[in-house]
């Protein structure tokens, strides 16, 4: 069983966690993930791990309340237990120790994600340009968490409610063409948007790596289920990654696998919240 | 005087239409006075040909004299001296090419039904067993990994002997393949649960969602103090054929699949784990891990369930009850063919499996015929998933993050006649050492790790 130690409601739908895992706090590196289990009767559902503290013995995960799993996690309060967190698990992020400037790509709840990165990455002396991207004002998450871990901080929306109105593609095209020299690009968000950022640095060059998010079942290479296609081969996100080289990713398999269940999960919600959510 | 019939005394079975809608057990058991009477067919032959077919030599003829005298209790108390998991085996051991392969009674009719006389021994012991008494403390300690049969004879017979033993799984359930893999019909998991909580009875300490590699090391597992690690992580690697369409939804690796539906318990409501509801589904392979994955689908409701084999039906590697129960449960029979490419739809879901007829030429190494492709002869059946079970291999993250631990080129790790790996204070068994095998086999090379590392503590 491992306890909540700390809940904090991000906005409406994102909810941070801080955990007791005093062993995988231990090993935790920026890049990995852990897979939880709610209950007895729970599914197995990864999530990135967004920070630990070793001293502590801790780990803070935030997700975003869209499926049945993550529903009823959110409704967990401090104080509470999770019947099983298994981590960490998944291939750390490598970075190349001569790298100057990075631009880091958080799109909605995948800058939780991204954020331990351009920390990471600022922590080694790095510029980094975070360019972060929500639908509007009302869902930003971690404003100052990541105006502290980068040398400029771009927010974009959507619907221009708040910092710059338009995509973050539209930003990091702007940015490279007013003449910004990236080492790497590094894009955490919704499959679609990882996949038109890789199709944007592409010409230019520019190394971008991903965070792939296929369904997972253990974790550890035993089941397949998190297969996805790189440079032409089958590679395993769970051990392989999650982390690959954008330019290389078959984005179109991963979004088509990644619906596999959708037709079961509108139904669970749809029970779940009394119909009000069917999609 | 031995009861002469040809067959074996008959077995109430749940009929196919009926096990079909459920995930009960197929097979009810004997009675007792069913097993008295099989009992009877034995003819206590004096070299015990059938001992000798069985990997952890039960002796077979003694307890079955018991169990024809009606001392069940000490029919079992025979047969748990050398295997650990009587209900386990009893149910799942391929009988057919061990003990029952060599009886006498088979060479004219069918051999002594010792598989269902072992599994009624410890179906009537199973709530008759005295609580396990705590055996003094030896002070010396050591770590298991993994919780399949091999893991858990290891654990038993080291906590018997005094030591203190962790066991590290990395799923979230103790069991290995007897929870995720074997389905409930054929082995119920309760079984499984408290055969684990009769290790936890006699002190073994049970550490579920630990990854050894990720999150503990060996060498750490070294380091916190344990004398000796087992390693019976098993061969959990699923293999994919590498032909076209195999990333279209609807492709499941058997792995995927059956712990979909066992150990997550997609079949019961309730429980949140998605599986697709699938109306015509192929697998492919021939062994256990092929029949148990057609019967799960079949159970979930597919209509039409096939099997697709490359070689015929003296070649299928599954136990011969497996085949004979699938059969019954109208899943069809496509042998001698093999896929050629998955086929999908618009929103990439597979529609149909492309196969190709094979012809059995000259044996190969391993004295199996070798099939041949029929120029020609491809065509395609229509399905809407595709379960491959084509065999696994074991996973290479101990390996890897354990230096001086060697594999050979299957990536079985190499272990010499006393169970012990290329490193120092780490011994092994079970499918992570000879690749996908048996329960028995795993448990088999538990006992014997277990000793060894007693010898190899003692002697420290
Ligand atoms: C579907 C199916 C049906 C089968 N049917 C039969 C049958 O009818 N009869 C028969 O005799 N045999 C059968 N087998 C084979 C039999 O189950 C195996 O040979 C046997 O379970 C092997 O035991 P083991 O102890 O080596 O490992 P396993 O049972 O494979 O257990 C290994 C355990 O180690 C864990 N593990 C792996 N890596 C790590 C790690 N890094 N850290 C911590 N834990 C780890 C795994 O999660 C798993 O729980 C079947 C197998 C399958 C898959
Ligand atoms: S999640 Fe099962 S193999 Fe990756």
């Amino acid at each position: 069983m491992f306890k909540i130690i700390r809940k904090k409601q991000l906005n409406e739908q994102v909810v941070l966690f801080e955990i007791e895992a005093p062993f995988i706090a231990a090993k935790a590196e920026a890049g990995q993930f852990i897979i939880f289990r709610l209950d007895e009767q729970g599914e197995r559902v990864p999530l990135t791990i967004a920070d630990y503290d070793r001293q502590k013995g801790s780990i803070t995960i935030i997700f975003q309340t869209v499926g049945a799993s993550t529903m009823k996690l959110g409704e967990l309060n401090e104080g509470d237990y999770i019947s099983d967190v298994v981590g960490p698990l998944g291939t750390p992020t490598e970075y190349d120790d001569n790298i100057r400037k990075v631009a880091v790509i958080g799109g909605g709840v995948g800058c939780a994600i991204a954020y331990p990165q351009a920390k990471k990455l600022f922590n080694m002396g790095v510029e980094v340009d975070l360019i972060a991207g929500f639908r509007n004002k009302d869902i930003i998450i971690l404003e100052d968490e990541m105006k502290a871990v980068s040398t400029n901080l771009h927010i974009c929306t959507d619907d221009g409610s708040y910092g710059t109105k338009g995509f973050v593609t539209d930003k990091l095209k702007e940015l490279i063409e007013s003449g910004n020299k990236y080492d790497e690009v590094i894009a955490i968000g919704p499959v679609i948007m990882m996949k038109f950022i890789s199709k944007l640095t592409q010409p230019y060059g520019i190394k971008t790596l991903v965070s792939l998010n296929p369904i997972m079942i253990d974790g550890t290479g035993m089941c397949g289920g998190c297969r996805v296609t790189v440079d032409g081969k089958i590679r395993y996100a769970c051990v392989d990654g999650p982390d690959f080289d954008g330019h290389k990713v078959d984005f179109d398999e991963l979004m088509k696998r990644n619906s596999t269940y959708k037709k079961q999960e509108a139904e669970h919600i749809c029970r779940l919240t009394g119909g009000k959510r069917n999609g | 005087m031995a009861d002469m019939s040809l067959k074996k005394t008959p077995i109430t079975e749940q009929p196919p239409q009926e096990r079909i809608c459920n995930f009960k057990e197929v097979s009810l058991g004997y009675t007792a006075d069913e097993a008295v009477k099989e009992a009877g067919r034995c003819l206590n032959c004096k070299n015990k040909p059938c001992t000798t077919g069985c990997p952890v030599n039960v002796r077979i003829p003694e307890f079955i004299a018991k169990v024809s005298q009606g001392d069940f209790e000490a029919a079992y108390d025979i047969i748990k001296s050398t295997n650990a998991l009587p209900a386990v085996c009893g149910r799942v051991c391929p009988q057919e090419n061990q003990c029952e392969g060599k009886c006498v009674r088979g060479i004219k009719g069918e051999p002594v039904g010792i598989g269902r006389l072992e599994r009624f021994c410890a179906d009537y012991m199973m709530d008759k067993q005295k609580a396990a008494v705590k055996p003094e403390p030896n002070g010396h300690k050591v770590a298991v990994v993994g919780s399949g049969p091999s893991s858990l004879t290891v654990a038993g017979d080291l906590a018997k002997l005094g030591y203190e033993v962790t066991v590290y799984e990395a799923f979230h359930t103790a069991g290995g393949v007897l929870m995720y893999g074997i389905p409930e019909f054929r082995l119920p998991k309760e079984i499984v649960s408290k055969e684990i909580k009769a290790l936890e009875e006699l002190g073994v300490k049970i550490m579920t969602n630990m990854v050894i590699g990720k999150v503990l090391s060996v060498d750490e597992l070294i380091e916190m103090g344990n004398e000796a690690v087992f390693i019976g992580s098993g061969a959990g690697l699923p293999r994919f054929m590498g032909i076209e369409g195999e990333s279209l939804v609807g492709v499941y690796s058997a792995n995927e699949y059956l712990t979909r539906i066992n150990l997550m318990k997609a079949y019961k409501d309730g429980f949140e784990t998605p599986i697709l509801e699938s109306e015509s589904v192929a697998v492919v392979g021939g062994g256990n891990v092929a029949m148990d994955s057609a019967r799960s689908a079949k159970r979930m409701g597919a209509k039409n369930v096939y099997i697709i084999y490359r070689r015929s039906m003296d070649e299928l590697p599954a136990r011969k009850e497996e085949v004979h129960h699938a059969m019954e449960e109208g899943i069809e029979f496509k042998l001698l063919n093999n896929p050629v490419r998955i086929l999908g739809d618009e929103n990439d879901r597979v529609k149909s499996i492309e196969v190709i007829g094979m012809q059995l030429g000259e044996p190969d190494e391993s004295g199996r015929r070798s099939p041949v492709e029929i120029k020609g002869s491809e065509h395609t059946i229509d399905v809407d998933t595709v379960i491959m079970a084509i065999g696994t291999s074991p996973n290479p993250l101990i390996k890897k993050t354990t230096p001086g631990l060697e594999t050979n080129k299957r990536g079985c790790l190499i272990v010499d006649e006393s169970n012990a790996t290329t490193k120092e204070g780490v011994h092994a068994g079970g499918d992570a050492v000879t690749g996908a095998a048996t329960v028995i086999l795993a448990m088999g090379a538990g006992k014997k790790a277990a000793a060894e590392i007693d010898k190899y503590i003692k002697s420290k």
